[in-house]
């Protein structure tokens, strides 16, 4: 037990002794976050629309008004058809289409209640939710008025297609990727290039010569870095909640959980880099091109898992980080429970267990 | 006198090229013995095998009676092993390292403290330094007190002295005196040819072969030929002569001398004749071979 | 004879850190000077000053002629340098390492033609033109790396603890390549702390704690200090240098 806690301490030195690693480990996540957080806009000006108008009604007409009037939209198009909405949508030229039916104005004066149809390009999720939430508020705005004039309760119900991101992931989708990337990098990452450290400072060499087994020595390596992971987690949930304010819908627990599952296999992939790896260069190239990488891309922090090409979404399936981030996705930002994501977990164990497995029999007792 | 280290035809390739080439010879007890021999001649493979980091292609050696391969976590607890390169923590203090290679022992610095106190008394002004700050000599003595410190029955030094000055490797070579009269068996690689007569025997190795194993006076008296030492003002000029002359059998540059030799018909009336060297006899075996 | 290398209370400070204090030396050209000193002793500080490569703190100093403050242009041109670290690309071939350093040193490629073909000769090296250099035995390694750094023919070539761990007989192959540069009249200042290798140097310098506290020839300084070789002349000094 000595040996064993003279070992992680000798690992805390090293960490505190270098400031670079110190800063990797812990002012990365915290910078990320933040710059993740505040990249995501929340006022968005003269969104260009299109609006298909098949009511041609007086009440269609007034709403028509009412959007190109303010400045959060800007007409671009009136379309004769769904086809050309859609290629207006490919080239870009518009980002949200808004499509009165024929019998808007009769159903809405006879039942009540109309229907309107938005589509919105949800490539960025969060654009296209904000813009959507601003039509709805317009809308609003024109029922009360209409029940100013007639003094009958109208509804207009809209009735939202989010277009190239139908499940229109979260805005809040980064901080999931960020977790996702976090420990990846602390766990594969660092953990290998310190492993690696020691092969080329040749202090390896020592430690295996003395009786120290070496799955001791590594897994040794593993606990502090576990450890700075878990905190990690604990930063960036705290961050995002209290300083970005992005809800934690579901059971903190379970999320606490899913992390803890997915730092120990990250930390298995680190060791088997490491056990493959000579040279510091070697295993940075490693981490980064074979893990950090497909998680960065994964993440959602650049673009929506779904909008990927069907081979990579194949591809994605064996890396541990797309089952961490869709399942803390779903119960951190939906708000689901365990039964929802028992698939994603069990295959998330299955993974770490296989990987530590693989990693634990890996180890070289020589050089 | 007891056996501590057996290496019986011990061979060693990468990939193609060959590191050591059939390789035999015993190490006694309480011997100080020395492995002479240039880089890329094989040392450091044979160091890495005898301390179970890397399997042998071919042949069977032994430390302190246990097989290298078979037993090989009995001698991780008892041989002491200084790599070539410093491989301590150098972002560690002095005494971190020291407390750290105490605990992966499961020992202390006060259980073997007779033994490294020598060493110790050296460095411990500085115990609060960085490993990575101290001078070569110091952080040679720190890497020798680490590797001591669980008192192991056979020491490997692999080139404990390359580049670090000559004072501190003076200090080296005594303090290895004194670790002979506890009964440590050292094995130590070195590629200054003056180092050999320090040991109690040689071998001198070269392109993975031993060119001969003896004690340093005894490879020197089996110096085939008479060896003479000879100076001009300019040397080199010299030697180009020399090298021409059918009757000269070899010349070489030895500092501000000439070291040559003659073919047996020359009858030399005055010279000086000298006593070779270490490097001498290094030379001309790598000659003959 | 006129002089490759002077200087005069060469001095370098870095703070309160006297690395180099106040220097004063000559060397003749096509000597081989040996530069000894232990590990801190102020050695590489002194050659990166020659060099052109820092600027001293105080003294005078002339390289090849030139000035070491002002003239450190020419001073670079007329120079070869070569180190145990770094010399050769390993990735390329014997012929490409001399194709690259002539081109660096401006020559043209006429004369790196006929300059090459000179050197694989001297070298023996003929039948490995376009072998990389990563393949060749440490000591034709060195032997190909002194080479290149004199294939520009320089004046001076400063050889930063060129040899360590090579045979020995390749070690007194690498010497005769110093010998026969020298008598081209290439003046050579080699740094080293193996005092083996000091004996070989027509005249050598004791660096001790920045301060140059002997220089001579071996023999003679092997007779002052009444030791029977330039380890135990250091040795002797250092240890007045531990006493002071």
């Amino acid at each position: 037990m000595k040996r064993f806690s003279s070992f992680i301490k000798k690992e805390f030195l090293h960490i505190f002794r270098d400031i670079r690693t110190m800063m990797m480990l812990l002012a990365m996540p915290v910078i990320l976050l933040i710059l993740f957080g505040f990249a995501i806009r929340t006022e968005i000006m003269n969104t260009p629309f299109a609006v298909l108008d098949e009511s041609k009604s007086a009440s269609s007409r007034q709403i028509i008004e009412r959007m190109s009037g303010s400045r959060y939209f800007d007409l671009q198009k009136n379309p004769d058809n769904f086809n050309e909405i859609e290629k207006s949508f490919r080239k870009g030229e518009i980002k949200l289409a808004v499509i009165i039916p024929e019998d808007f104005s009769d159903d809405l004066y006879r039942t009540g209640t109309g229907n309107i149809q938005l589509s919105a390009d949800a490539s960025d999720p969060n654009e296209a939710s904000i813009v959507t939430s601003y039509v709805q508020q317009i809308l609003m705005r024109h029922q009360q008025s209409l029940m100013k004039e007639d003094k009958i309760p109208y509804t207009i119900r809209t009735e939202v297609k989010m277009l190239y991101n139908p499940q229109l992931v979260s805005a809040y989708n980064f901080v999931p990727g960020i977790m996702g990337l976090v420990l990846m990098l602390i766990c594969a990452m660092v953990t290998s290039i310190s492993i690696v450290r020691e092969k080329e400072q040749g202090t390896m060499e020592i430690l295996l010569v003395s009786p120290v087994k070496p799955v001791f020595i590594v897994l040794s390596k593993a606990i502090p870095y576990l450890l700075i992971a878990f905190l990690d987690v604990v930063l960036i949930l705290l961050i995002s909640n209290n300083i970005l304010h992005v809800p934690i819908a579901g059971n903190i627990f379970l999320i606490l959980f899913l992390s803890t599952l997915f730092i120990l296999s990250a930390l298995s992939l680190g060791m088997l880099i490491s056990s493959v790896t000579k040279t510091q260069q070697a295993a940075m190239l490693m981490s980064g091109a074979g893990l950090m990488l497909p998680t960065i891309l994964l993440s959602g922090l650049i673009f929506p898992v779904e909008n990927m090409p069907v081979l990579l979404q194949l591809i994605s399936n064996i890396i541990p980080a797309k089952w961490f981030i869709t399942a803390i996705k779903d119960v951190m930002i939906k708000g689901l429970g365990f039964f929802s994501i028992w698939q994603e977990l069990s295959i998330l164990l299955g993974m770490t267990f296989f990987l530590l497995v693989v990693s634990i029999k890996q180890f070289k007792n020589r050089l | 006198m007891a056996t501590s280290i057996s290496i019986n035809n011990i061979s060693k390739k990468y990939d193609d090229t060959p590191a050591l080439n059939s390789i035999s010879f015993d190490i006694n007890q309480g011997e100080l013995f020395g492995l002479i021999g240039p880089d890329g001649a094989g040392k450091t493979s044979l160091f890495r095998i005898l301390t179970t980091l890397l399997l042998a292609d071919g042949g069977q050696a032994s430390v302190a009676g246990l097989d290298v391969v078979k037993q090989y976590r009995e001698i991780r607890n008892i041989v002491g092993y200084m790599p070539g390169k410093f491989s301590l923590y150098q972002d560690l203090s002095v005494q971190e390292n020291l407390d750290f290679f105490a605990n992966v022992f499961h020992t202390s610095m006060e259980e073997n403290y007779d033994l490294i106190r020598d060493i110790y008394v050296q460095i411990e002004p500085f115990k609060n330094r960085r490993a990575g700050k101290l001078s070569g000599g110091m952080k040679q003595k720190l890497a020798l007190c680490c590797a001591l410190i669980h008192r192991p029955q056979v020491l490997f030094l692999d080139e404990p002295t390359t580049g670090v000055d000559p004072v501190s490797r003076k200090e080296f070579w005594e303090m290895l005196k004194r670790l002979k009269k506890e009964n440590i068996t050292i094995l130590v690689s070195t590629p200054y040819m003056d180092e050999a007569t320090l040991c109690d025997r040689i071998a001198l190795i070269q392109s993975g072969k031993i060119l001969s194993i003896a004690t340093p006076d005894e490879i020197t008296g089996k110096y085939p030929q008479k060896l003479f030492a000879v100076r001009s003002e300019n040397n080199y000029q010299l030697l180009k002569q020399l090298r021409n002359d059918p009757q000269v059998s070899s010349a070489y540059i030895f500092g501000e001398y000439l070291h040559v030799t003659f073919k047996n018909d020359v009858p030399v009336i005055e010279a000086e004749e000298i006593s070779p060297t270490v490097e001498d006899c290094f030379i001309q075996l790598m000659e003959m071979s | 004879m006129n002089s490759a290398i002077t200087t005069e209370n060469l001095t370098k400070q870095f703070g309160d850190f006297t690395a180099v204090d106040r220097i004063s030396f000559e060397v003749a050209k096509g000597e081989i000077f040996g530069f000894l000193g232990a590990n801190g002793a102020g050695k590489t500080t002194a050659m990166r000053m020659l060099c052109g490569l820092l600027s001293p703190t105080s003294g005078k100093g002339t390289v090849a002629g030139f000035d070491i403050y002002k003239q450190s242009d020419n001073i670079k041109r007329n120079i070869g340098y070569m180190s145990q670290k770094f010399s050769l690309y390993e990735d390329l071939s014997v012929a490409e390492n001399m194709r690259l350093f002539g081109g660096i040193y401006g020559m043209n490629s006429k004369a790196i033609a006929s300059k090459t073909d000179e050197s694989l000769r001297e070298l023996e090296l003929t039948n490995d033109r376009n072998t990389r250099v990563k393949s060749l035995p440490s000591g034709i390694k060195q032997k190909v790396s002194f080479a290149v750094s004199i294939f520009h023919t320089p004046e001076i070539v400063f050889l930063d603890e060129p040899t360590g761990g090579v045979d020995p007989i390749a070690r007194r192959k690498f010497w005769e390549m110093i010998y026969h540069a020298a008598e081209k009249g290439i003046t050579v200042f080699v740094t080293t702390h193996y005092m083996d290798e000091a004996e070989y140097c027509n005249r050598v310098s004791i660096m001790v704690d920045g301060k140059i506290d002997a220089l001579d020839s071996p023999e003679k300084l092997k007779n002052t200090f009444m030791a029977s070789s330039m380890d135990e002349v250091f040795q002797s000094l250092a240890r007045k240098a531990k006493n002071s």
